[in-house]
């Protein structure tokens, strides 16, 4: 093995870190504002990534293209979901918010399947394929498209719930959701937005990763384990920790990947279990 | 006075008719769908003494189910260990994992610890898959036997297994009566209800959920041994994916946590429906029977979160009390 694969693999693991990250991202975000784990996370990106392959198929448009409509179709989704059932379960006991989400989960991969059977598809020769090389080092375009779109995508998220008025609101509610509705905000409202927002996160990274990953019924799955494990790591409800810790899920991914591919996700799940019981709260938490 | 004679005559009853099932329905189908039953009532009652009443939620206990059907296949096929034995190994070998895998994670508190769960069971599977000596993804077929009861199978008829399935649960479910009004029992709901209360109060956290997943260990994979000696074939998609381990939960969540009669009440409902959705709705890859199930499951969420044994309670008091408060045992995962 060279130290020239080694660089090579530790530049595919931080890109896909990126977008690792921005899933990871509206996830945390769900949980800082109400404590509520999306199960159903994976099943928002087979959906995001369904619509863009269909945007592409029906009507001809690249998936940079359809980035735009998938997000807010997402964003969209997210605000029915907290509407139609999230937030009937805002006092409930964790485990029925638990499976509240999980049967979402199973129903909307199994409509997914029965609509656009199990298939694998992949969109051909989007505008960005191929590869480049930046220094001696193969990059495939799509997915440094996908980790700098993801990247900016992030950027925008932070700027929002840092610096605009909304933002700082929704940060309100879910530090105090009484206090911030004393102060006269409507945290119903938050909490739609932050459902909807959160969804939109996984708009985007569908759309980007339908340019270099097959669409499939199933495909939810691997990304929402990978993005329960990030925001533990990063610490439930911090969502600029979701950033490193979603590079250093992609890092670590790929260094196993390199020594052993089968355990490539044994080494994520266990570099997770060795941080939290460090650090039970993750690495950026606080309890 | 009346009502617990009532329930008493109730439980004899249910008894006597679980005793006689096979004597009325002599089809192997209906018998099945009642292993099934007995089978994930018991590992429903087995997370339950865990998630339901210490309140720690697992959703990795499908670790101890494949645990327990590894160990007696593999004694049984290496040293033609009869599978009796090998459930008890497997039980053993199951506590041992369960404390190796508790002392750490019982450090970490609500979600932290279910995804720790999650983790380790998808690490294991991941091992199992590529454990080649064990069978990988190929899974083991257990050698076929003379029938016997030593060698714990029966080929003919499925009478043998819905009587041993029934008596494995009887066992469980006497044992958890037992735990529940024992004072462990009382004090895994302390520490369900308020971790640094109990704490206080100088009950060794660490000592009780110890116990707690110890006990669910060996059931679960006594649940695993029986799994494997019926269906003679495992690989590791079949007995530790993520789905049974959320499956077990399920049907204690649906059943109602933290009650003696929760796991069996879910499992007597779920079983059968999700049998009956697969059956009518299945087969055709189409998946509808799994669109019923998930559309099922955010209905009992959404409006009977304390599960059906609240349902009942809430009947049982006349209906008098409408806005009843769930009951605490609904709250667990907070400690």
């Amino acid at each position: 093995m060279t130290a020239e694969i080694v660089v090579q693999s530790l530049v595919s693991g931080l890109l896909m870190g990126f977008v690792y990250a921005l899933i990871a991202a509206g996830l945390s975000l769900i949980f800082g504002l109400m404590e509520i784990v999306n199960f159903a996370h994976g099943e928002f990106l087979m959906l995001a990534m369904f619509a863009t392959f269909w945007a592409w198929t029906l009507g001809h448009l690249d998936p940079l293209v359809a980035l735009p409509g998938s997000t807010a179709l997402l964003f969209l989704l997210g605000v029915v979901v907290y509407k139609g059932v999230i937030s009937r379960i805002l006092a409930a006991p964790m485990l029925a918010q638990v499976f509240a989400t999980f049967g979402l989960a199973v129903f909307l991969r199994s409509a997914a399947q029965f609509l656009w059977t199990p298939d694998f598809r992949l969109v051909q020769n989007p505008w960005v394929s191929g590869r480049l090389s930046l220094f001696g080092i193969f990059v495939g375009t799509p997915q440094l498209t996908a980790a700098l779109a993801a990247l900016a995508a992030f950027g925008l998220l932070y700027w929002f719930i840092t610096r605009t008025e909304t933002g700082l609101a929704l940060q309100a509610t879910a530090q105090d959701r009484q206090a911030a509705a004393l102060m006269g905000i409507d945290t119903e409202r938050m909490f739609a937005l932050g459902w909807g927002i959160g969804a939109a996160c996984v708009g985007v990274s569908g759309a980007l990763l339908v340019n270099f990953f097959y669409v499939f019924p199933d495909v939810g799955s691997v990304f929402a384990l990978l993005a329960y494990v990030t925001v533990a790591l990063g610490g439930f409800g911090n969502v600029p920790a979701t950033l490193a810790a979603g590079v250093l899920v992609g890092l670590v991914e790929v260094l196993v990947g390199l020594w052993a591919p089968a355990f490539k996700y044994v080494g994520v799940f266990g570099l997770y279990l060795a941080v939290v019981v460090w650090r039970p709260q993750g690495l950026f938490g606080k309890f | 006075m009346r009502a617990r004679r009532l329930r008493v005559a109730l439980g004899v009853a249910l008894g006597l008719a679980l005793l006689a099932y096979p004597a009325v329905f002599t089809r192997p189908y209906p018998r099945d769908i009642m292993i099934k039953i007995f089978l994930y009532a018991l590992l429903a009652q087995a997370w339950n003494l865990l998630g339901g009443y210490c309140g720690q939620i697992s959703l990795g206990n499908a670790v101890f189910f494949g645990i327990g059907a590894y160990t007696s296949s593999a004694l049984l096929m290496r040293w033609e260990l009869s599978p009796w034995l090998g459930m008890l190994a497997g039980m053993g070998l199951a506590v041992l994992v369960s404390q190796a895998i508790g002392f750490p994670c019982f450090r970490l508190r609500g979600h932290y610890f279910a995804i720790a769960t999650i983790a380790i069971g998808e690490i294991v599977q991941t091992i199992m898959i590529n454990w080649d000596a064990l069978g990988g993804a190929r899974g083991l077929s257990l050698p076929i036997k003379p029938e016997t009861f030593v060698n714990f199978q029966f080929h003919r008829a499925k009478w043998p297994y819905y009587y041993i399935a029934l008596g494995l649960f009887a066992c469980v479910f006497a044992l958890t009566a037992l735990v529940e009004r024992s004072r462990p029992g009382y004090y895994f709901r302390a520490i369900r209800e308020d971790a640094d209360a109990a704490s206080s109060l100088g009950i060794p956290l660490a000592r009780y959920k110890l116990a707690a997943i110890a006990l669910s260990a060996a059931f679960t994979a006594l649940g695993g041994s029986f799994y494997a000696q019926y269906v003679l074939f495992i690989d590791p998609e079949s007995v530790f994916p993520l789905s049974l381990s959320i499956l077990i939960c399920l049907v204690a969540v649906l059943g109602g946590v933290g009650t003696l009669w929760g796991p069996f009440l879910g499992a007597v409902i779920l079983i059968p429906l999700s049998e009956a959705t697969r059956v009518y709705f299945g087969g055709t890859g189409k998946a509808v029977d799994l669109m019923i199930y998930g559309a099922l499951i955010v209905l009992v969420a959404v409006f009977q979160p304390a599960g059906l044994a609240g349902l009942l309670g809430r009947l049982g008091r006349g209906g008098r009390r409408p806005s009843a408060p769930l009951p605490a045992a609904a709250r667990a995962g907070t400690g």
